[in-house]
């Protein structure tokens, strides 16, 4: 479903990510993976629109959407986390998420000055997608609590749910088990199955090489920017270039 | 204690306060009051603009005094020189306003955080500097004169105080009612999602210049209206109304009241008004307290007086669990009173 | 061409006043990413601890220099330690606001003590030199070269001590700095010292071809923050071009086109260059 095309990105005269041509198929979880610097977050910043690549091309569903700015993107069916997910920490949890939906709606000012029908219904349907995206990912006890009350993994969920709701067909989540215990990894590795059998694809950077193994159905390694390998966990496990790779970097592979 | 302070989150408080504003002529000791109070009203109208795109939106507007004044001027130079008379010279100050602050935004608005502070300072001093040298056009020095008052009807005469009191609380009134509609709207939470970072509103797929835009020429709007209804009421402006002091002024309001909170401009502004007016010896070297003030307030209570009560009720409501209690907190949940600083 | 020189002296004049202010503004920011929005204010105690120390204490002109760069230099720290220390994790709106609160506040003192009249400074360098028709006052000169002597002075300090280097390092990562091992509280003070005592300097150097009162720092500082935008903030060979570049648009501008407008033409030409180049005329790539 979603294809890229030879994609690079050149900052100053470095290649962040060089050529890099892949494939992720529709309802899979596919992961990647490489050292710190191999240019996964940066793969992630094209995908989404953030950057603009050098040259290359993505395309989502036979859509190219390389020209579009990363909010129309999003419109296309592109969702995302961050490492670090900005919520606003004195709201409550669901006011924080009713405006996930908002790219679905159309209301403006006009609508506000009137309280036009439109304004209400819509503000209804955002609303009730955010309870929804707060129930798939398990949190609805939590709905009043404010940002700043809630566990390190629950912000993981929220965020999660805050990419949910602009109904996305695919969703970039970039470290997304970071900072959590064992535990709650493997809540969270359940929550991403759960995504794909709702018929979602999911596409993750990840750090953790346990949860990563069990979960993913195709891995991407990238290292110094290129692609040195794709395959299944068992593939990619027994790659002599990966291993090389990774024994050549330091921490990553105790991690 | 709890109960009393969930009182004040009711619409039952709101009444009570228009109710109070409304008598307010009346239980005042003379009419200098009633004027002090207009004039803290419209500054309140101002600061609401400012909460607009600095609270909801974050982007820290500091052109803010200068749209007050170009309001202030556009109603000045059309009554006095133009011979328009105020209503006509007033929707041409809103769409001065708003015109010149589209123009404004559309530039500035693509400049991240520093960037679009200090432009906006610049783009405030520029205001200044052409009210002060432009002299064909606004007087230089020597101001505005003769600026004209709304014409009234039967007894009500606009050139007095306490009618033009009525007709300023009826503006703030409005001014009010529709930041509340615009901050639980889908659009103040789509300005909202733009304070807590550009990435995350972009991932959500919203359109950053659109929404930026369209919260600063709203923002601009209200200081044009606070800036026009000042120059209608008291009829005489100069070059210093425009001084970039008042932009300090104006955030030192917002965040003693509340910063992205719905009565925040109001508490903070009325708050030091009357405070600053009771101490008089103040008047000059209020500074003095007001820097120190800015301060410790964005240090240890950055939230300022309506920020802090309401997260402190949230947390309260919550842990009662009480039944009452639950409804109540579904309402703040719900964003239907008040919320939202940042 | 006489008066082109004269107007290419004003400039240089002008140029090595804002360079000066606003090196110590990009230092600032460099490495702490404030945009010290009081720097103003201290560009102005700076000319009237100055003004305090040569006509209430009597002292000689750069005694006087020297003990306002040393008041101004503590009141610095005192607003890093105090202000801006505590506000490193908050949300970037609110240091902007603490500075301003910070100017505020010392204008309201200044003015508490000296009332808002403007006052004349003399200094001892009174006299005008003659090169073939063209005239340099001293006082000129004197800014010129002074403005020379700290630059070169910043730079040895920068890049031949421990201390400078330990500040470079900081303004290139500052998690870098923080892994090897840098006192970043140390280097916080003393680039905020080092931004004060430059803005003290400067503001004495200014005030004796110029006027003294409390609200003297606003178009300094807002000119600084043009400067700074143009030569890409953080960048102290930055700040000295775009300071000469403001100085010769206003000494050139002023001459031409309109003396009233003079102040304009530096924020006319910040507005057009980020109309046109939101990231700053010499800035490398987006941030």
């Amino acid at each position: 479903m979603l294809k890229i095309e030879n994609l690079t990105k050149m900052f100053g005269g470095l290649a962040a990510v060089n050529d890099v041509s892949v494939e992720f198929e529709a309802n899979r979880i596919n992961a990647i993976i490489g050292p710190n610097g191999a240019g996964k977050s940066t793969f992630f910043n094209l995908v989404a629109g953030t950057h603009k690549p050098t040259s290359g091309r993505i395309i989502l569903d036979g859509e190219d959407i390389t020209p579009l700015r990363c909010d129309y993107i999003a419109q296309r069916g592109v969702g995302r986390t961050f490492q670090t997910t900005n919520l606003f920490e004195q709201a409550s949890v669901l006011d924080n998420l009713i405006v996930g939906h908002r790219l679905r709606t159309k209301s403006g000012l006009w609508d506000v000055l009137i309280n036009s029908k439109r304004l209400q219904w819509e503000e209804k349907a955002c609303r009730d997608k955010a309870r929804e995206v707060l129930d798939f990912v398990g949190l609805n006890h939590v709905e009043n609590r404010l940002i700043a009350d809630i566990t390190q993994e629950e912000r993981k969920r929220v965020a999660f749910a805050l990419a949910l709701a602009t109904d996305p067909k695919i969703v970039l989540l970039d470290e997304p088990a970071a900072g959590v215990n064992p535990e709650e990894t493997e809540g969270l590795a359940d929550l991403m199955r759960k995504m794909v059998d709702h018929g979602l694809t999911v596409c993750l950077i990840e750090h953790k090489m346990d949860m990563i193994m069990g979960l993913a159905d195709k891995i991407m390694v990238l290292d110094h920017g290129e692609k040195i390998a794709e395959g299944t966990p068992t593939e990619i496990r027994e790659n002599p270039v990966v291993i090389e790779a990774y024994l050549g970097s330091d921490e990553d592979a105790a991690a | 204690m709890l109960k009393l302070a969930s009182f004040m989150t009711r619409p039952a408080a709101k009444y009570l306060l228009i109710v109070l504003a409304l008598v307010f002529p009346l239980i005042a000791k003379n009419e200098y009051q009633v004027y002090v109070m207009a004039s803290a009203f419209i500054w309140a109208i101002a600061v609401y603009g400012l909460n607009i795109i600095t609270g909801y939106c974050g982007q820290l507007n500091l052109a803010h005094g200068g749209f007050f004044a170009l309001g202030a001027y556009t109603l000045g130079l059309l009554t006095a020189d133009y011979g328009w008379s105020f209503w006509p010279a007033f929707v041409g100050a809103l769409l001065m306003t708003a015109f010149i602050g589209f123009l404004v935004g559309v530039v500035s608005l693509r400049l991240k955080e520093h960037y679009f502070a200090i432009f906006t300072l610049c783009v405030g001093f520029i205001m200044y500097m052409l009210t002060d040298k432009w002299e064909e056009l606004t007087h230089g020095p020597i101001g505005v004169r003769d600026i004209a008052a709304p014409h009234g009807f039967g007894i009500v005469d606009f050139t007095e105080t306490t009618p033009f009191y009525y007709l300023v609380l009826a503006f703030l009134i409005f001014a009010i009612w529709f930041m509340g509609k615009l901050s639980r709207s889908l659009l103040g939470r789509t300005f909202m999602a733009i304070r807590n970072g550009d990435d995350l509103a972009q991932s959500l797929g919203i359109n950053l210049m659109r929404n930026k835009t369209l919260a600063f020429v709203l923002s601009t709007t209200y200081a044009g209206m606070a800036g026009a209804l000042y120059a209608g009421m008291v009829r005489f402006i100069g070059p210093e109304d425009g001084n970039i002091l008042h932009t300090f002024d104006m955030i030192t309001y917002l965040l003693v009241g509340g910063i992205g909170t719905l009565s925040g401009p109001l508490v903070g502004t009325v708050g030091i008004v009357w405070l600053t007016q009771s101490l008089q010896f103040l008047e000059e070297y209020r500074m003095i307290l007001f820097g120190p003030l800015l301060v410790v307030l964005v240090i240890f209570f950055p939230r300022g007086i309506v920020g802090s009560f309401l997260g402190w009720l949230h947390r309260k409501t919550l842990d009662a669990g009480l039944p009452a209690a639950k409804k109540k907190e579904s309402r703040i949940a719900t964003g239907k009173e008040v919320e939202n600083n940042a | 061409m006489n008066l082109f020189f004269q107007n290419i002296v004003n400039g240089l004049t002008l140029g090595s006043i804002y360079g000066l202010v606003a090196l110590g503004l990009t230092l600032v920011y460099g490495i702490l990413h404030i945009p010290n929005f009081a720097h103003g204010a201290l560009y102005m105690v700076g000319a009237f601890m100055s003004y305090f120390f040569m006509v209430d204490l009597g002292v000689h002109y750069w005694i006087a220099m020297l003990g306002s760069a040393a008041v101004v230099a503590v009141l610095a720290i005192l607003c890093e330690r105090l202000v801006f220390h505590p506000l490193r994790n908050s949300p970037p709106i609110h240091d902007k606001i603490a500075a301003i609160g910070i100017l505020l506040f010392l204008e309201a003192v200044v003015q508490m003590f000296w009332g808002a009249d403007f006052r004349r400074m003399t200094s001892p360098f009174t006299g005008i030199m003659r090169f073939d028709g063209l005239i340099i006052p001293e006082q000129r000169a004197l800014i010129i070269v002074g403005a020379i002597v700290l630059v070169i002075a910043l730079q040895l300090f920068l890049r031949k001590t421990m201390t400078g280097a330990t500040i470079i390092a900081m303004a290139q990562s500052r998690e870098g700095a923080f892994l090897v091992g840098i006192d970043a509280n140390r280097v916080a003070m003393m680039t905020f010292a080092i931004s004060g005592m430059l803005a003290a300097f400067a503001a004495t150097l200014y005030a004796p071809i110029n006027l003294v009162y409390p609200a003297m720092g606003h178009v300094v500082i807002m000119k600084a923050f043009v400067i700074i935008i143009l030569g890409g903030m953080g960048s102290i060979p930055g700040a000295i071009v775009g300071g000469m570049i403001i100085g010769f648009a206003e000494a050139f501008g002023g001459f031409y086109i309109s003396s009233s407008y003079k102040d304009i033409i530096a924020f006319g030409l910040l507005v057009v260059i980020l109309s046109v180049r939101p990231q700053g005329l010499f800035a490398k790539g987006a941030h």
